[in-house]
C-alpha cells in the first residue's frame, strides 16, 4: 500500500471583507490538517456542517490552492507542479458533488455531458466519443437509449448514476465524494452505494468519502477521519472508530446517530450547544466549551494528533488517560446477522 | 377517545396531465399523548396527507375523506372561520426548512406573539411575558434578547425552536412534525428530538412525526405507518416493525439500510416510486416487490389483519399463503436472513424500465 495522497499541515483562509477601512476578517475553514489517503482505499472525512470537510475536497479537486501547506497527489506536489502535469492531475482527481439536481446542466443532453470531459482532455473522435460514453452508460447501470435525453428526464438516483459516470470518464485514480447519498431516499442511496463499491472493486479506485451520516460511512470506508471546527480530531481504522471511540466529540457524534432499534433510546448523553463560529474560535482545544472532560488545560493549549494504539487522537483527556471508556450504549456491537 | 380520527382521506392535484392521486385512502387514529410516525420515500404522500389535514394546500388539490373528525367535531362540515380556530391553535405543525418557513421580515418574537394575539387574546404586555417563557422552554439561551432576532441571524437549530416555540404557544393537543430534523445537524438533531419528547411527555400532546429517516421512527415514535405512493402500506407498532415487518416494501427499505447490513453489498430495492405517469395496475409495489406474481398485478390487495402489521399486501411477509416452491426468489421469508438471489446482490441493478419520462 502507497499512499497517493499526501498532506502536510493544509490550511485554507477565507479572507471577508467588512467595509473599505476595516481589516478583512479571517475565516480559516481548515487549519493545519495532515492525513494520508492510501492507494484503493476509502477514507471518510465526518463532520458536522461547518467543520471544513467540503473546503478539503475542494482543495483536493484543485479548485483552490490551500493558503498553506504542501499537498501530494500521485506523487507531484501542486505547489510547484508544471501546467502539464497539473493538468494530468486534475484528470486523476474527479469529483462527485452532493446535489444531483444542481450539478448536472439541464440544457445538455446526457451524451453531451459525458463526452464533454474526453473533448476538453483527449484528441478521440466523435463516433470513439460516443462509443465510449454509451459504453459508460452500462456500466452504471443506465440503458443505452438515455444518451440523447435531458437531466430533467431523470429520477435523482438516475442523476446522480450520469454524475458518477461523468466524473469516471476519463478513467480516475482519486474520485472525491461529497456528501454523494445524503440528497437521496434509502432504497435508492442502497443502489448508489452498491455502485460505487462495484467500480472500486473493478477500476481500482481510491475514494475520499465526505459524509455526515455515521452509518452510510461504517458500510463505505475503510478508514474515517473526523473532523472538528477544520482540524482533524480522530483518525482510525473503521472497526477501531466504532468499537472504541476514544474523541469526546466522536462519541457524541455516535451517540446522536439515530439507530434503528427500538428502545435503545435514552440512555445516552447528549451534547448541548452548538459548533461555534469558525471565524472566533474558542482558545486551546476547539471542542472544549461543549467538552464535558474538559479542564483547565484544554482552554489555554491545544492538543495535537497523537498516536494511542491504531488510532490518531487529539484531545488532553485522552493523552492522560482521564478518559472513562466508551458507553456501552454507543458502541453496542450490531446483531450478527443470521 | 380519540383525539383525531380520519377516515378515507385522499388527495387529488389537478395537473396539466390530467388528475393525479397523490393520497390515497388514509385513515389514522390518534389517541392524546400518543406519538405516531408516518415514514416513506419521497413522492409517498406522506407531507401531503398532513398539509390536506391543515388545509394548506394549493387550489388545485382536491381533498376527499369519510371522516375528519378532531375532538369529537367533524371537521368537514365546519367553515373555514371555525376551522381556523382549531388550526393553529389545537392542531400545530412544524416544517423541514425552518429557515424558509420563518418570514424573514419580522423578529423571532413578533412572530411568535401574533399566534398568541391571534388565538389567545392576549395584549402586547401578556404576549410578550409568554414568549419570553416559551423562548427558554424550547431551551434558547437569552431569551429576551433573541426575541429581537431576525430569521438569518439564528441558525438552522436555533430557528427550528423559534418553530417550535411558535407551535406550542397555544398548548396544542395534537403536533404535526414534519421532517422536523432532516435539515440539521445529528447532534443537532439529537436535541431537537428530545426537545420535542420532552414537550409531548410534559404537556400531553399528541404528536404525528413525519419523516423518511428509520432510525428517527426507531427512537422516537410508538406506532408507525409506513406509506408509499400515496397508500398506507403497513400499520404496526415500532417494536413490531422492526422485528417483524409484515409488507415487502417495509421488509426491502429496512434490509436496504447501511446500518443494518456489514460489509458486502446492500440489499437494494430495483427502481423507483411510481409518479403519475407510470402507475402499475392493482398493488402499486408490484413492479419493485421481488416476490409478485400475476394476482399481485391484477387483484387490488386486501388489508390485513393487525397481528400482520394491517398489511397491503396478497403475501404479507412471513404467512405467505402460496407453498414455498410457488413463491418467486427474493427477500426471503424474512428480511434479517441474508439476501440471496433475486436481491441482485451484487449486480448493478439497471433501472426498471419505464420510469423515465
Amino acid at each position: 500500500m502507497t499512499a497517493i495522497v499526501t498532506a502536510k499541515n493544509l490550511s485554507q483562509i477565507y479572507e471577508l471583507k467588512r467595509g473599505m477601512f476595516a481589516k478583512p476578517l479571517a475565516l480559516k475553514a481548515v487549519k493545519e490538517t495532515s492525513f494520508t489517503v492510501e492507494q484503493g482505499e476509502t477514507l471518510a472525512i465526518v463532520g458536522e456542517s461547518g467543520c471544513g470537510k467540503s473546503t478539503l475536497a475542494r482543495m483536493l479537486t484543485m479548485i483552490e490552492p490551500p493558503t498553506e501547506g504542501e499537498l501530494t497527489i500521485d506523487g507531484i506536489r501542486i505547489a510547484e507542479a508544471s501546467d502539464s502535469d497539473l493538468k494530468r492531475l486534475r484528470s486523476i482527481v474527479q469529483i462527485v458533488f452532493q446535489n444531483p439536481y444542481g450539478a448536472l446542466n439541464p440544457r445538455q443532453k446526457v451524451g453531451a455531458i459525458l463526452e464533454e470531459p474526453l473533448k476538453i482532455n483527449t484528441s478521440l473522435s466523435a463516433a470513439e466519443r460516443r462509443e465510449r460514453a454509451e459504453k459508460m452508460l452500462a456500466e452504471v447501470g443506465l440503458r443505452p437509449e438515455h444518451y440523447g435525453r435531458y437531466p430533467h428526464m431523470f429520477s435523482g438516483g438516475q442523476r446522480q448514476r450520469i454524475a458518477i459516470a461523468r466524473a469516471i470518464m476519463l478513467e480516475p485514480k482519486i474520485l472525491v465524494l461529497d456528501e454523494p447519498v445524503s440528497a437521496l431516499d434509502v432504497s435508492i442511496q442502497a443502489q448508489i452505494l452498491n455502485l460505487l463499491a462495484e467500480l472500486q472493486e473493478r477500476l481500482g479506485l481510491t475514494y475520499i468519502f465526505i459524509s455526515h451520516d455515521l452509518s452510510v460511512v461504517r458500510h463505505v470506508a475503510t478508514r474515517v477521519m473526523v473532523m472538528y471546527l477544520g482540524r482533524p480530531v480522530e483518525i482510525a481504522p473503521v472497526e477501531e472508530l466504532y468499537a472504541n471511540p476514544l474523541h469526546p466529540y466522536t462519541r457524541a457524534l455516535l451517540a446522536a446517530t439515530p439507530a434503528a432499534r427500538p428502545g435503545r433510546r435514552g440512555a445516552r448523553q447528549r451534547l448541548t450547544g452548538e459548533l461555534p463560529s469558525p471565524i472566533n474560535p474558542p482558545t486551546g482545544c476547539a471542542f472544549h466549551p461543549r467538552c464535558p472532560y474538559a479542564d483547565e488545560r484544554t482552554k489555554r493549549e491545544r492538543p495535537e494528533l497523537t498516536q494511542h494504539g491504531k488510532t490518531m487522537v487529539a484531545c488532553f483527556a485522552v493523552d492522560e488517560g482521564r478518559l472513562p471508556p466508551p458507553d456501552a450504549a454507543v458502541v453496542e456491537t450490531p446483531e450478527p446477522r443470521a | 377517545m380519540s383525539l383525531l380520527t380520519i377516515r378515507n382521506l385522499s388527495v387529488t392535484f389537478a395537473t396539466a396531465s390530467g388528475p393525479f392521486r397523490a393520497v390515497d385512502g388514509v385513515d389514522m387514529t390518534i389517541a392524546p399523548g400518543e406519538v405516531v410516525g408516518i415514514v416513506g420515500e419521497s413522492g409517498s404522500g406522506k407531507s401531503v396527507a398532513m398539509l390536506g389535514l391543515m388545509g394548506l394546500l394549493p387550489d388545485s388539490a382536491t381533498v376527499t375523506a369519510d371522516v375528519i373528525s378532531f375532538e369529537g367535531r367533524d371537521m368537514l362540515k365546519m367553515s373555514n372561520r371555525e376551522r381556523r380556530k382549531i388550526i393553529g391553535k389545537d392542531i400545530a405543525m412544524i416544517f423541514q426548512e425552518p429557515i424558509a418557513s420563518l418570514n424573514p421580515c419580522f423578529t423571532a418574537g413578533y412572530q411568535i406573539g401574533e399566534a398568541l394575539k391571534t388565538h389567545l387574546g392576549l395584549d402586547k404586555k401578556a404576549a410578550r411575558r409568554r414568549t419570553i417563557e416559551l423562548l427558554s422552554q424550547v431551551g434558547i439561551p437569552e431569551p429576551e434578547r433573541r426575541m429581537t432576532a431576525y430569521p438569518h441571524q439564528l441558525s438552522g437549530g436555533m430557528s427550528q425552536r423559534v418553530m417550535i416555540a411558535m407551535a406550542i404557544a397555544c398548548e396544542p393537543k395534537l403536533l404535526i412534525a414534519d421532517e422536523p430534523t432532516t435539515a440539521l445537524d445529528v447532534t443537532i438533531q439529537a436535541q431537537i428530538l428530545d426537545l420535542l419528547l420532552d414537550l409531548q411527555r410534559e404537556r400531553g400532546m399528541a404528536m404525528i412525526l413525519i419523516t423518511h429517516d428509520m432510525g428517527v421512527i426507531a427512537e422516537t415514535a410508538e406506532r408507525v405507518v409506513v406509506q408509499y405512493a400515496g397508500q398506507q402500506v403497513e400499520r404496526q407498532s415500532v417494536a413490531n416493525l422492526f422485528e417483524t415487518p409484515r409488507h415487502p416494501y417495509t421488509s426491502a427499505l429496512l434490509a436496504a439500510m447501511p446500518e443494518r447490513a456489514r460489509g458486502g453489498r446492500l440489499p437494494t430495492i430495483p427502481g423507483v416510486v411510481p409518479g403519475q405517469g407510470d402507475r402499475p395496475t392493482a398493488c402499486l409495489f408490484n413492479p419493485r416487490c421481488p416476490k409478485a406474481d400475476e394476482r399481485c398485478r391484477t387483484v387490488v390487495p386486501p388489508r390485513q389483519p393487525a397481528e400482520l402489521g394491517e398489511a397491503l399486501c396478497h403475501y404479507p411477509v412471513g404467512a405467505d399463503p402460496r407453498p414455498p416452491e410457488a413463491i418467486p426468489p427474493g427477500f426471503g421469508p424474512l428480511s434479517r436472513q441474508p439476501l440471496e438471489g433475486g436481491a441482485r446482490a451484487s449486480t448493478i441493478a439497471p433501472e426498471v424500465p419505464g420510469d423515465a419520462r
